[in-house]
């Protein structure tokens, strides 16, 4: 049945809030109220405004079109005055009551003013020539003002009053600044980058800061002429802006009986305390404590309230880490965590560079990065921001932390890479076609890739495409809402996608889309990793729709650039036989296969075979599938280990035999790629694979986890030692399985691992600390009793025309055939 | 739209649902589609940046990508979504269980 919510606030968080509740489908009439007689607007660009850089139309994010569009009806500049949640109504300055069904308060802030003696005057609030910087209104009348004016004066010197005061140079000719505190941003800049900003921002900008600068009186009869600070100083002027702070909008609230503290009480889903349909979000809701003046925690508060509210259950806002990375007045400025060390043991690391004014504090604890500070620099920002949200383990060498030592030329800055520079080397896009696609109104990173092609390829060059697309428009990507969705045509991250799927126990692509995306549209890029995840979770049960799978996937083979597809017979561990082996000379040769190639993973690749043969040929070989095409377990890659190696100190082949056994055809969300190495010398290069088995001295096998020697080097993180080759194998299935639920689509174990952290997957997988060990090996066994040779539907064909050949007439690329 | 003489192609079940294939008319190649929601395009079946065969691509119900470099295009007009040049798009209709293409 339809609901009636009413959102009291129109900022940024209520009008967020009630589009993610419109993009969940949610069945509600909308009704809200904001103080201000305009649809929202972005408060952040105030300062843009200000500055002159930006015009009013461009700071709106939904006119009133929008709401009429979207049935919502808007009482702008109507203030509600009390909630009665006894009878769930809400009463306004008009006298209107309104009912609801649930409500939301997103009331926002005001700002605050310090005490001073005549800063009101007592009939037209603020004296004249003084403003607050909060509202459209205030940066209006303050334009208007400072128009005519000469000399301003700003108090606070937070973010805000530098940008205030780097807006009001652009009206008139003397800014001063007034802070109270001993340097400027204090909140987020420890002393010496504050000093630094403000070396910078009296250098470069030709702004007078003053800190420790208590102001006291605002002077002047009719009018501002000066103020005068604690210490007797007057300093003359005719603008004063405050920007000293912010304060929850909580008093109407309080009013009404809500629980109020520093700000409105809310739980993990944004409920107000005692209050089943009462939800706040914003500025003014304090959360485990916290109140938060950012954006990114609020769009993450309003994403969560968006989702209980329409029925998803299990979630949960459990608090931000807050980071910020901006340009303070011009100059880049970068803050995370921590400020100051707080243990005898955190680790400082710190540059300083006065002259040109670059400073970076980093603060580690545990290998953990706690805290940053840069001013000056912010090329190292996105990393750093990355690894202080995840918490990652930083690597030792900690200066490549702050600066780019002989690192690979995708460090350049945008600004200083030519138009031409190749960016993507596997599609061969150009920053001057990632800056094209952004200029033709592609603002998002996604939607560049999609459109340039750019990090399709091997996707090392992503980090580099996004900090292009950045800064082509001009400092920030637009928020992608698609950037945390498992797939892009299905609207969830993955634990609620699955979740979803559980509940209504989709068991094939088309039902999903059907369920749960918004008008049921289908999504072609959509379908391969449903259908992974799908078989995943449902095993023997899932419902396999061939249009679901790749080319690669429907015919078990690997398409070729000329439309041809490979044949990769199975050699469990790289160990073949004579009689194999020349079954598969005989076949090559009775099919004309024009290369015979031995693979990395140790197996014969006969490629450039057309589509219609490959029944036949499988059949001929009367072998298994090798699996070289799909998202899945791979290869086991092995060496001769005790056998016939003097070094071996353990049976490397028999044991990589037993993997490959066992975990055939595993689906995954990326490629699974494995080795068995008999002694540290390595020689089958366990230690930069998915998972890689080192048997060292003494009867004992290491695990190493998240290796890679592909697009991405990394050596794999020591999972744990153990005693025997069973132990190996059931723990390997249990990793695997652990990856296969919780990493993103096409994620492979080198970042997965990194991203969850060895000691937590160590906790999981080893230790049981979740207690869902046994799940987990139940799970993979699941997956394992499923399997089925998909060679063998050579035979009978799954679908009609399974086999036929898509090859067009035209002369395509031949592949060299090679004597 | 491209002019082609009324020809029957043979059953639309010879099309998986949600799936394509490749048929040889007056000498050229037509890719054709079965859409899920039960309609039916046709495309040239060569891909015009690398030559690579659509029928074998992924579709859903607008817009079929290419198996070779996922480049895509839209079923109904042929238009690229991936700055590619358009695709050929023939007219093809569904009758008495049979796939008729052309006009």
């Amino acid at each position: 049945m339809t609901q009636r919510l009413v959102v009291i606030g129109n900022g940024m968080a209520g009008a967020r809030t009630v589009e993610e509740i419109l993009a969940r489908n949610g069945d509600f009439t909308v009704t809200m109220f904001g103080d201000e007689p305009y649809g929202n607007y972005n408060r952040i660009m105030l300062s843009n405004l200000l500055a002159g850089v930006e015009t009013e139309e461009g700071i709106f994010l939904n006119d009133l079109a929008w709401y009429s569009e979207n049935g919502i009806t808007l009482n702008a500049g109507v203030k509600v005055e009390r909630i009665d949640a006894k009878n769930k109504t809400v009463h306004d300055s008009n006298g209107v009551v309104t009912p609801y069904d649930k409500l939301i308060i997103a009331t926002g802030s005001y700002s605050w003013t310090p005490p001073m003696k005549n800063v009101h005057n007592p009939k037209r609030g603020y004296h004249q020539g003084v403003f607050a910087f909060r509202t459209l209104d205030d940066t209006r009348g303050m334009i208007r003002y400072a128009r005519d004016h000469e000399r301003a004066v700003v108090i606070g010197g937070g973010l805000l009053g530098l940008e205030a005061a780097r807006g009001l140079q652009n009206h008139v000719s003397h800014v001063t600044l007034l802070h109270a505190m001993g340097h400027l941003m204090e909140r987020q800049l420890d002393p010496k980058a504050g000093q630094m900003l403000q070396a910078s921002v009296e250098g470069k900008l030709g702004i007078k800061v003053i800190t420790n600068a208590m102001t006291t009186e605002i002077l002047g009869k009719d009018r501002v002429t000066g103020v005068k600070l604690a210490d007797g100083t007057v300093i003359e002027c005719d603008v004063v802006v405050i920007a000293a702070g912010i304060r929850p909008n909580t008093e109407m609230a309080a009013n009404s009986g809500l629980p109020v503290e520093r700000g409105i009480v809310v739980d993990d889903q944004m409920r107000v305390e005692g209050q089943p349909d009462i939800y706040s979000v914003g500025e003014c809701a304090q959360h485990r404590g916290s109140l938060y003046g950012l954006v990114a925690p609020l769009w993450d508060q309003a994403k969560v309230l968006a989702d209980h509210i329409t029925g998803t259950t299990d979630v949960a806002y459990t608090g931000s880490k807050l980071s910020t990375k901006l340009k303070v007045a011009g100059i880049d400025v970068a803050s995370m965590g921590l400020i100051a060390p707080e243990h005898d043991t955190d680790e400082v690391v710190v540059y300083n560079e006065p002259k040109k004014g670059v400073y970076k504090q980093l603060i580690i604890r545990d290998d953990v990065l706690v805290g940053a500070v840069l001013v000056g620099d912010n090329s190292k920002a996105a990393s750093l921001i990355q690894a202080f949200d995840r918490g990652t383990a930083l690597p030792e060498e900690r200066a490549g932390l702050i600066f780019d030592i002989g690192g690979p030329a995708g460090e350049v800055p945008p600004a200083e890479m030519a138009d031409d520079a190749q960016v993507c080397n596997c599609n061969g896009v150009s920053k001057g076609a990632i800056c094209g696609a952004v200029s033709a109104g592609c603002k998002t990173v996604s939607g560049v890739m999609d459109s340039t092609r750019a990090g399709k390829g091997c996707g090392t060059c992503k980090p580099l495409v996004q900090r292009i697309v950045e800064w082509a428009n001009g400092g920030a990507a637009e928020e992608d809402p698609a950037a945390s969705w498992y797939v892009p045509g299905v609207p969830m991250p993955k634990p609620e996608l699955m979740a979803a799927i559980r509940k209504y126990e989709l068991k094939s692509v088309s039902s999903v889309f059907d369920k749960l995306v918004p008008g049921g549209e289908h999504d072609a890029k959509s379908k391969m990793g449903l259908a992974s995840l799908l078989k995943m979770m449902w095993a023997d049960q899932y419902i396999d729709e061939r249009d679901a799978r790749f080319i690669n996937d429907r015919v078990h083979g690997n398409i070729q650039k000329d439309g041809t597809f490979s044949v990769v017979p199975q050699m469990k561990g790289g160990v073949t036989t004579p009689a194999e082996l020349k079954r598969i000379a005989e076949v090559a040769e009775k099919y004309n296969v024009p290369m015979v190639k031995l693979t990395g993973g140790q197996r014969i690749d006969l490629l450039g075979v057309p589509k219609e043969q490959l029944p036949a040929m499988w059949a001929d070989l009367d072998m298994p599938s090798g699996y070289a095409y799909a998202k899945s377990f791979r290869t086991v890659k092995t060496c001769v280990g005790s056998d016939f190696c003097r070094f071996g100190v353990g049976d490397s082949t028999a044991l990589g035999i037993a993997i490959e056994e066992r975990y055939q055809g595993l689906e995954g969300p990326g490629k699974m790629k494995l080795a068995v190495t008999g002694c540290p010398r390595n020689c089958a290069e366990a230690y930069v694979k998915d998972l890689g088995v080192v048997a060292i001295d003494g009867g004992k096998w290491e695990i190493y986890v998240g290796g890679a020697a592909g697009a991405h080097i990394r050596k794999g993180d020591l999972l744990v030692t153990v005693d025997s080759a069973e132990e190996v194998i059931k723990l390997t299935g249990r990793f695997l399985q652990y990856y296969r639920e919780n990493a993103n689509w096409l994620e492979r174990t080198y970042a997965f691992v990194p991203r969850i952290g060895i000691d937590r997957i160590r906790e999981i997988v080893i230790d049981d600390a979740d207690g869902i060990a046994s799940r987990l090996d139940a799970a993979v066994d699941e997956a394992v009793q499923s399997y089925k040779d998909p060679w063998k539907e050579r035979a009978e064909p799954a679908t009609p025309g399974q086999f036929r050949t898509s090859l067009p007439l035209t002369v395509l690329p031949q592949v060299p055939v090679r004597a | 739209m491209n002019t082609l003489s009324l020809t029957n192609l043979g059953p639309v079940t010879d099309i998986p649902l949600g799936e394509g294939r490749t048929y040889a008319v007056d000498g050229d190649m037509i890719a054709v589609f079965r859409l899920r929601n039960g309609s039916l395009r046709a495309v040239s079946a060569v891909c015009p940046h690398k030559g690579g065969p659509l029928a074998d691509g992924q579709i859903d119900n607008s817009i079929v990508v290419c198996p070779l470099h996922l480049f895509a295009w839209d079923l109904a007009t042929g238009c690229s979504q991936s700055g590619q040049a358009p695709i050929s798009v023939y007219p093809v209709r569904e009758d008495d269980g049979q796939i008729l293409l052309g006009e």
